[in-house]
């Protein structure tokens, strides 16, 4: 009923000359119940994807396909759908009781009806005691909530999130992070959920669609993407602090980057240009050995429960993460780097994807 | 303010209460005078303080019973014209305009652009400068001397449209969205939404209407030719024929204070709307 | 402020439907006389309107040689320099002194403001009423002075009184839009010039003046109208143009000239004068706004 299909999705604005196409052949399919996380930078296309489903948005290419149906000519109303927006929308003059009863109204949904579906959400929701105030007399935490009450009320198919947490303040978010997971397990409607946190992605996506540049770089479990992200992109993107990725020629059991040649403990799937990439958690310190990588120590920095270090291999940056009960290494020591052939990340140095 | 000197807080109010006296000193001249009688105003110097015939001068004022020489219409069916035409220029030109700016902000359409710019240059072009043609054109209409050429020549501007619409586009996209995704169509949005949030600038706009409407001079002078249909801010200079001593001033006076009550009101009583309305929404 | 909306609505009939009532107004009571107009001051026509004569330019250069039309620019211009100027600087005086009264404020400001709500056609009968040659009161305490006041046969006191019935009438407006523009200057540029030693007049002149600038030009724009147009009904009202013609205003000379003399060409002519000149005001104005919105 919920299952969305997106089939070489496509978004032009303009004609001719002056056209701009942001949106190049995006193609997903989401089974029915799922919560997918639409991720990436600002202006990558995710908001407008995400409006192309909902309806407000026109689609130039492809086809959108919600519980079955075509839908790229229906109207947002008869798509089954309901949204919830990044600044909330609530309409300024209607009590909070009648912001969510009002597609119902508009439905021809019987007033006894309406009553028992917005006590329903008012109740999951907590805001019960809400209910006749207008939106200027709620917190911003408080007119969220009725946002989703909004689109709960509606029973849809799909719920469609544009960036709703962008406006909170951090703790808050935090908060409604974990109420809107809340909400999907006891609910299990299909959820578009767009983003540009990767945190919010990791830590409420079933899966994820990493975007850029109007394109699709990975769609995946959270452990997929983190783990075995497809392109420098979706490694860069994803996990805090960032892969650390190194720029160099490989050959055998050798990889030459600016100033150092590293010593690699299995080789790489092939020779050439290739970028490395290593996240900073899966380098440990300690003997030097035959493939253990020399880290000259810049700064650090200690978040309490890890420590970060920063430092050159050769040219390059690298960033490792260890325990913060460690005695640290000062500023100038040599750190010798050891790491697992299977935490080695490997990527064409042009195309940037995984190889 | 920054320094507390109390000799220039003193100097503030001063001035402002001049300004105040100044001000109020004209009406307050009138309204002594419809309380005395046409003899005791007309000698020199004329009494400083209210007199005892006020009920007398306005009840023949309304009715228009007094025996002066210029015009005696009866001021009550003058204050019913200047009423119903306030009333329906004020509405009128909210509606029409609400519609209008819907339209132009909310729609795209082939030739939205000329139409706004036609509405626009109405702005530029007061009544008073077309005044010749108009008058052929509603003389042409058979619309002489009725309610509808008295109302409808003056709904053509478009200072209420230019306002509405800067307003709207003040109103967030999202609101919109929110709607459509709600089911609401273009008509149920401007109903349920767009209206209420409006109610403001709608408010202050029939200020600023009713008084334009209540204050009309000129267009009435020219399009009526019997006395039961002149508004009443017209009537009162008919009533002067001219030469000081002739006239009823004492009557005249009454139905000055009686023309300025209702929009004097209007402009009291709403003005938090007025002053929002007029000086948010011109600048 | 978005000049555009992004998002609007799909309906190829509900816009037509929603602009008619409007457009139908305006086509038939604006654009339809304002051609008639044009069309008009390029003839001449006899008082009956049986024969028309179509003379071109000739209405306009009889208009520039009538030395009755000059004067009435004449009298025109100074009666609007005088109803701009002296309403400008007594409702600056007062918005800056109501600005810094604390307390009193909203009072002085209601009591101000309801001259606003008088018709012109009023202010015009009462000043009249006031400055009457023989029973005014104001006339009365001027002759106590040793002034002789008759405006009936000096010009030079007809012109004052409709200036003040004018300036009266308009001090409201102004002040208004004077108190908003100095509520929206910044309290805290006020405070750090007097940090820098400048004092209340040299803060006035150098910091809130400068930056009033855009309301004053605003103001001064819809003075210049007003006085243009709206006090038809003053002139009307309080001296008939007279005496003779000295303060017949443009706007009073085309009512003359259309409906009472009868000179049709002649007065849609100066219709047409007057078209160009609002309009000319107008862009002015909106041009001057438009680049000033973001002070």
């Amino acid at each position: 009923m919920g299952a969305i299909s997106l089939k070489h999705v496509e978004k032009t604005y303009g004609r001719g000359q002056g056209s701009n196409k942001v949106i190049h052949g995006v193609s997903a399919e989401i089974t029915d119940g799922e919560f997918i996380v639409i991720v990436g930078p600002s202006g990558c296309g995710k908001s407008t994807l995400l409006r192309m489903v909902a309806g407000l948005e026109e689609i130039t290419g492809g086809e959108v396909h919600i519980g079955g149906r075509v839908v790229n000519r229906l109207e947002p109303a008869e798509r089954d759908i309901a949204m919830v927006f990044q600044n909330y929308a609530l309409y300024p003059h209607m009590s909070v009781y009648d912001n969510m009863a009002y597609g119902l109204k508009i439905a021809k949904v019987p007033k006894d009806e309406i009553e028992v579906r917005v006590q329903k959400a008012a109740k999951i929701l907590e805001l019960g005691a809400l209910l006749q105030r207008k939106p200027r007399q709620l917190s911003g935490g408080q007119r969220q909530r009725v946002a989703m009450g909004r689109a709960i009320v509606r029973q849809p198919a799909v719920f469609l999130f544009d960036e709703p947490l962008s406006n909170l303040d951090a703790k808050l978010r935090a908060q409604t992070r974990l109420e809107i997971q809340k909400l999907h397990q006891e609910l299990g409607v299909t959820s578009l959920f767009v983003t540009h946190d990767q945190v919010e992605a990791m830590t409420l996506a079933q899966r994820m669609i990493v975007m850029n540049g109007g394109r699709i770089e990975q769609i995946g479990t959270p452990e997929q993407v983190y783990g075995t992200p497809a392109s420098t992109f979706v490694a860069g993107f994803i996990g805090s602090p960032p892969m650390n990725l190194m720029n160099g020629q490989a050959e055998g059991g050798r990889f030459t980057i600016g100033g150092m040649t590293l010593a690699l403990p299995e080789a790489p799937p092939r020779a050439g240009a290739l970028t490395l990439g290593v996240r900073p958690e899966h380098a440990s310190f300690g003997e030097a050995s035959a493939t253990s990588w020399p880290l000259k120590v810049a700064m650090l920095e200690m978040l309490g429960a890890e420590r970060l270090v920063y430092g050159h291999l050769g040219d390059a940056m690298f960033t490792l993460r260890i325990d913060g009960t460690l005695t640290p290494p000062k500023a100038g020591d040599t750190l010798h780097l050891h790491v697992e052939p299977r935490h080695v990340h490997w990527f064409d140095a042009d195309s940037g994807k995984r190889v | 303010m920054v320094e507390n000197r109390p000799l220039a807080t003193a100097i503030s109010h001063l001035v402002l209460v001049l300004g105040v006296i100044v001000i109020a000193f004209p009406l307050y001249i009138t309204f002594v005078a419809s309380t005395h009688t046409a003899q005791d105003i007309v000698q020199v110097p004329m009494p400083l303080l209210p007199g005892p015939h006020l009920i007398d001068n306005y009840t023949a004022a309304i009715q228009g019973t007094s025996g002066s020489a210029a015009s005696t219409a009866p001021v009550g069916r003058m204050m019913t014209v200047s009423l119903l035409c306030a009333l329906v220029i004020a509405v009128g030109k909210i509606a029409i305009s609400l519609l209008s700016a819907f339209a132009i902000v909310y729609f795209r359409f082939p030739g939205r652009e000329f139409f706004f710019w036609a509405i626009f240059v109405t702005l530029m072009l007061p009544v008073e400068v077309r005044i010749g043609p108009t008058y052929q054109v509603v003389s042409d209409l058979g619309m002489l001397n009725s309610y509808a050429g008295l109302t409808v020549p003056l709904i053509a501007s478009a200072t209420a449209t230019f306002l509405f619409r800067q307003f709207f586009l003040t109103v967030p996209d999202e609101l919109v969205e929110a709607a459509r995704v709600d089911g609401a169509g273009p008509l149920r949005f401007f109903k349920d939404v767009l209206l209420p949030l409006s109610s403001t600038s709608i408010a202050a706009l029939f200020v600023i209407q009713f008084i334009y409407g209540w204050n009309q001079y000129l267009w009435p002078l020219l399009v009526t030719t019997s006395e039961d249909m002149y508004p009443v801010v017209m009537g009162i200079k008919r009533m002067i024929s001219g030469g000081d001593a002739a006239n009823d001033w004492n009557i005249v006076m009454a139905t000055a204070i009686l023309a300025m009550i209702p929009p004097a009101a209007v402009v009291i009583l709403m003005q938090k709307w007025f002053v929002k309305g007029l000086v948010d929404t011109e600048k | 402020m978005a000049i555009e909306k992004r998002v609007w609505f799909k309906s190829w009939w509900l816009p037509w439907v929603l602009l008619a009532p409007q457009v139908a107004v305006i086509a038939v009571f604006f654009f339809w006389p304002a051609g008639l107009a044009l069309v008009q001051s390029l003839q001449q026509q006899d008082a009956f309107g049986t024969s028309v004569e179509w003379v071109g330019l000739d209405n306009f250069r009889r208009l520039w040689a009538d030395q009755s039309y000059l004067a009435s620019f004449k009298t025109t211009a100074l009666f609007s320099v005088l109803v701009a100027g002296l309403g400008l600087m007594i409702s600056l005086a007062l918005a800056v002194f109501a600005d810094r009264v604390l307390r009193g404020a909203a009072l002085y400001k209601t009591l101000l403001i309801w001259p606003y709500a008088v018709a012109p056609a009023v202010a015009g009968v009462l000043w009249l009423f006031m400055f009457a040659p023989s029973i005014g009161v104001v006339s009365f305490a001027l002759r106590q002075l040793g002034i002789e006041w008759n405006h009936l046969l000096n010009s030079g006191q007809a012109m004052t009184l409709i200036v003040f019935a004018a300036v009266w009438k308009q001090i409201s407006y102004n002040f208004l839009f004077f108190l908003a523009g100095l509520q929206s200057i910044p309290k805290s540029l006020i405070e750090a010039a007097a940090i820098d030693g400048a004092g209340p007049w040299r803060r006035f002149r150098t910091i809130v003046f400068p930056l009033l600038s855009p309301t004053t030009f605003f103001l001064l724009v819809i003075n210049v109208v007003y006085a243009f147009f709206d006090t038809f009904a003053i002139v009307d009202a309080a001296t008939d143009g007279g005496p003779g013609k000295d303060t017949a205003i443009l706007v009073y000379k085309v009512y003359y000239d259309g409906f009472k003399a009868l000179d049709l060409g002649g007065s849609a002519a100066q219709s047409v004068v007057l078209m160009v000149i609002v309009v000319a005001l107008t862009v002015v104005q909106f041009r001057y706004v438009e680049k000033k919105v973001n002070y």
